[in-house]
């Protein structure tokens, strides 16, 4: 509170100073602008908070530099400018007036620092200043910005920008807005309790943490809002908001699983062809996915160098890449290793895990031990705030409709293709197949190539929100294989069930048993099943199965 | 196919023949350093940096005219991220290449690991990365932070008007040593200041986690009760990345709730958009921002090494550094490559920080260094935001922990012990 009110009379001191000497507010966004280059944070706060208050028409922009990192000072005269980023330095512009200053090279000039709690009064400052704006989303992170502050001189702006707001949107989070800075800062309880009615329409975390905040108790075991009938209503409101924000952490929580689900399918599924389908155990199955991701690694490249504008559309290009590259290595390693061991399980075994080590090495002698970077593009980051408490990550979002994408076209693709009823002529009788004239080998060899293949769409998927490292496949090896087993080996249906069920039961556990006892407990389950159920959850049936 | 193979064997024999006749070279012109870091598995992101920076010293050293007049020469092993061949790889190193001192270890499993090697034959380790503590070694040198070096400050801050006022703390970690000791400290520290076991969450995954929706969601559902929360992580390795991008995708601001981190540093970050990740902090004794002459050549020297402009530069390369010339001072001194002669010489050894200020060996094998907290920037970069004014003295045993409070590490008369309660010879008088 002391704080607050430190912060209230610079605001009234400064908005006196701008009524009264009206001149002087030039100068006076000079001396603030000289402040945020202090070396103490404090007063660099007060500077950012004056600045604000006044309203200069520099001001807006000064802030924005400020908050972006791109405010500086000549190390030569002291002039403070913002600069814009040039191939061989900054291009720099007179904070005071706009004036444009030429080219310089970076080590010119000083950064003018900024930390988190001067970000916060930034943004605090901006959104004072930004409640008028003619963008409807500038509107509502300022709206935002001030529900934060909770500042008393901002329950009047508010007031008039809730009158003139046409956006429902932006009106609802002005008026989440006005009830947070009327409970903060208003002097008699019925406002306050009635500004905790209207927060209960809006159950989120930000709101949940604002509303408790009033019922914690200090050291002394006082509570922080002194006055009974204030923390009664802030209790039912809390209730009412904790009981919605339960109720979307289950709806999250099975987001969360379906994703993670989403994840295993695209890894195992390859493998349900390689080995649900052909029955070969390979353990080189990982090492497919990590050159998946490091096409979509080298795709990304050549965009950033040759077309950086069409940036967001290279994982478009990565996915059949990727699809083409794995799926070449793929037959290269079926014609080269595996046909030879057909039959002999240990041995492919140990063939494919001594592969998919040299494979590694071969990455990392390549691209090099450290992780490389594949950029998100924009339609992939960020969230979708479904509700309070609820936000869905675009890229989980995208990878789940991308995973059942997958599985539908390879279904369509063994159900209605030509190759596909090969496939599973061979897979069924092969000694029969073969005198009906199928090309028994060429079969084998595309059907692994498919299966490696879809294992580099897989890390195409993947490269979005895991590590592109040589080690990338080792951490999806053995899920994949309890996915398959556990499905129902030869069963395409039995990994998709399978995988979204690992899913959804390691998202319900983690809470209660944490990451690493959780996976543990999954595994234990599993083998049991196994016990009572060797073909796992869709056993296939019939004489092919027996032999 | 075939053929293909056929040579790949015979590169393979070659270089066997070829590190063989290095070897067989070995005579009294030559002193050979060994070099114990993973070149490939998990750390190997980390550690390969590492490898070529001692590599980079060594070319200076014989540029400059070697040691002793005798030309230094490197060994280096690949341990492969597997704990229990860190210790075989020792062996080798100091029985086989009969080495005079040791640079390598990343993980605190990786040392535990090679610590009975080098106490039962006396060799020489340099250890270069900021590590949990409760641990001196009369055959270890710690050259990265202790915990008061690094954790403690670190918490310190945020629970300062400047770092935010944190009350409330989230402690994340990978499942193994260094995070599991680091937390104790950190709560007994949290306890200290008047901070509750209720406000305070801790939780471990394992290396190479991937999946961290659960948890900051957990972690955002925790931030909003009330208090000011703040995230200490001590999350190693590989599973930074997606934890980063899981932190920015759900939109959890530095502001609202700063991470700090105690493992990643600027290579961490260099596979990672950091645009989202802006004002989440990272602890450390260096970032490649700081302005000086010393690191601008650093850099320089770095980049000329590796022929790379864009490879970065962090805080255990500054320790290994730090490390490398201060034993290459300590034999000179001693005249003698000799472990016991060395150690004695390390004592008192200063070497100037690359971010300003003097590195000093402490008697327990620590170091003294300045501590810098900084703030990610969208480039990448971490640049400093809060540092102490003088260098600080490692501390072997956290006096947070009451069992350790008591214990002294200092290796010179009359304690001569890593553990001790009271001197081990007494004065007699």
């Amino acid at each position: 509170m002391p704080a607050l009110f430190k912060v209230f009379r610079l605001r009234l001191l400064a908005a006196l100073i701008v009524l009264l000497l009206p001149s002087v507010a030039l100068a006076g966004l000079a001396e603030d602008l000289q402040a945020l280059t202090d070396k103490s944070n404090a007063i660099k706060a007060a500077a950012v908070e004056s600045l604000a208050a006044d309203g200069h028409e520099r001001a807006v922009p000064i802030l924005q530099a400020f908050l972006a990192g791109r405010l500086f000072e000549v190390k030569e005269d002291d002039r403070i400018v913002i600069a814009e980023d040039r191939a061989a330095g900054y291009r720099i512009f007179d904070a005071m007036t706009g004036e444009a200053l030429g080219e310089v090279g970076k080590r010119a000039l000083r950064k003018v620092r900024i930390n988190n709690r001067l970000r916060q009064a930034v943004k605090a400052g901006l959104g004072a200043l930004t409640l008028a704006s003619a963008d409807p989303a500038a509107r509502r992170h300022a709206a935002d910005a001030v529900f934060r502050s909770a500042q008393a001189d901002m329950i009047a702006p508010l007031e008039a920008a809730l009158v003139r707001e046409s956006d429902p949107k932006v009106a609802a989070r002005l008026g989440r807005a006005l009830a947070a800075t009327e409970l903060a800062t208003a002097d008699d309880k019925v406002t306050r309790i009635t500004a905790l009615k209207a927060l209960e329409a809006f159950a989120d975390p930000d709101v949940r943490a604002l509303v408790s905040g009033l019922l914690v108790t200090d050291g002394e075991g006082q509570p922080a809002e002194r006055d009974a009938d204030v923390r009664a209503a802030a209790a039912e409101t809390l209730k009412a908001i904790e009981a919605t924000l339960a109720f979307n952490g289950v709806i999250a929580s099975i987001f969360q699983g379906i994703s993670l689900g989403s994840v295993l399918l695209l890894a195992a599924i390859g493998l349900a062809i390689t080995f649900g389908v052909m029955g070969v155990i390979n353990m080189a199955h990982g090492e497919m996915v990590m050159i998946g991701a490091y096409t979509t690694f080298a795709v990304q490249e050549v965009f950033r160098a040759s077309f950086p504008g069409a940036f967001d559309y290279s994982l478009l290009v990565a996915i059949p890449a990727a699809f083409l590259v794995t799926g070449l290595v793929g037959i290269g390693i079926e014609r080269g290793i595996i046909r030879f061991l057909y039959g002999r399980p240990l041995e492919t075994l140990l063939a494919t895990w001594g592969l998919s080590l040299i494979l590694q090495q071969m990455v990392r002698s390549i691209f090099g031990p450290t992780n490389r970077e594949v950029g998100n593009p924009a339609w992939m980051s960020g969230a979708w705030e479904v509700a309070g408490g609820l936000t869905l990550t675009y890229n989980r979002l995208w990878i789940i409709l991308f995973a059942l994408m997958v599985f539908a076209l390879l279904m369509a693709l063994i159900r209605f293709s030509g190759y596909g009823l090969q496939m599973r002529a061979v897979t069924q009788n092969r000694p029969m197949a073969s005198s009906m004239g199928i090309r028994t080998g060429w079969v084998d060899a595309m059907t692994f190539g498919l299966g490696s293949g879809i294992a580099g769409m897989a890390g195409v998927a993947l490269s979005q929100i895991d590590n592109v490292s040589p080690n990338l496949g080792q951490g999806y090896i053995i899920d994949s294989f309890m996915v398959v087993v556990f499905g129902g080996v030869g069963n395409l249906w039995g990994t998709l069930v399978g995988a979204l069920s690992l899913g959804l039961v390691n998202k319900f556990l983690e809470p209660y048993a944490g990451a690493v006892l959780g996976k543990i407990i999954v595994l234990v389950v599993i083998i049991l099943f196994i016990q009572k159920r060797p073909r796992g959850l869709f056993a296939l049936r019939g004489r092919a199965v027996e032999s | 196919m075939k053929s293909v193979i056929r040579g790949a064997i015979g590169a393979a024999a070659l270089a066997v023949a070829v590190t063989g006749g290095t070897a067989a070279q070995a005579a009294d012109d030559v002193i050979k350093v060994g070099v114990l870091h993973s070149l490939s598995g998990t750390m190997a992101i980390s550690e390969t940096t590492l490898k070529d920076t001692v590599l980079m010293m060594v070319d200076e050293l014989n540029k400059n005219g070697g040691l002793l007049g005798k030309r230094v020469e490197a060994v280096v092993v690949d341990p492969a991220s597997d704990w229990p061949l860190f210790a075989e790889k020792a062996r080798e190193l100091l029985e086989g290449e009969e080495v005079a001192a040791v640079f390598g270890c990343w993980t605190s499993v990786s040392r535990k690991s090679v610590l009975p090697v080098f106490e039962e034959l006396n060799g020489l380790l340099f250890y270069p990365v900021q590590y949990e503590g409760e641990e001196s070694s009369r055959n270890v040198f710690y050259t990265g932070a202790a915990p008061n070096q690094q954790a403690i400050p670190a918490v310190e801050y945020l629970m300062s008007e400047d770092g935010g006022g944190a009350e409330r703390f989230v402690l994340l970690g990978t499942d193994y040593v260094y995070p599991r000791t680091t937390n104790k400290i950190l709560r007994a520290f949290l306890n200290d200041k008047g901070i509750s076991d209720d406000d305070i969450m801790e939780n471990y995954t394992p290396f190479g986690h991937s999946d961290w929706q659960t948890i900051v969601s957990d972690v955002k559902g925790f931030a909003s009760q009330g208090k000011k929360t703040a995230v200490v992580s001590t999350i190693n390795g590989d599973a930074n990345v997606p934890f980063y991008k899981e932190l920015g995708n759900q939109g959890i601001k530095a502001e609202e709730i700063p991470v700090v981190a105690f493992s990643v540093g600027e290579e961490e970050l260099a596979g990672l958009d950091t645009g989202p990740l802006v004002g989440h902090l990272a602890a450390w004794n260096y970032f490649m921002s700081v302005e000086s002459d010393v690191n601008d050549g650093f850099i320089e020297q770095w980049h000329a090494f590796i022929g790379n402009e864009d490879r970065v530069t962090n805080d255990p390369m500054e320790a290994t550094y730090i490390g490398f010339k201060m034993w290459a001072q300590a034999v000179k001194q001693a005249g003698s490559t000799d472990v016991d002669a060395v150690r004695q010489a390390m004592y008192g050894q200063t070497v100037p920080n690359l971010t300003g200020g003097t590195a000093v060996m402490n008697a327990n094998h620590h170091l003294s260094k300045p501590v810098l907290i900084g703030e990610i920037q969208d480039d990448g970069m971490i640049e400093t935001v809060w540092s102490t004014d003088k260098e600080v003295v490692g501390d072997a045993w956290s006096d947070f922990i009451p069992e350790s409070a008591k214990l002294t590490a200092d290796w010179t008369y009359p304690w001569v012990c890593g553990n001790c309660e009271a001197p081990k010879y007494v004065t007699a008088n």
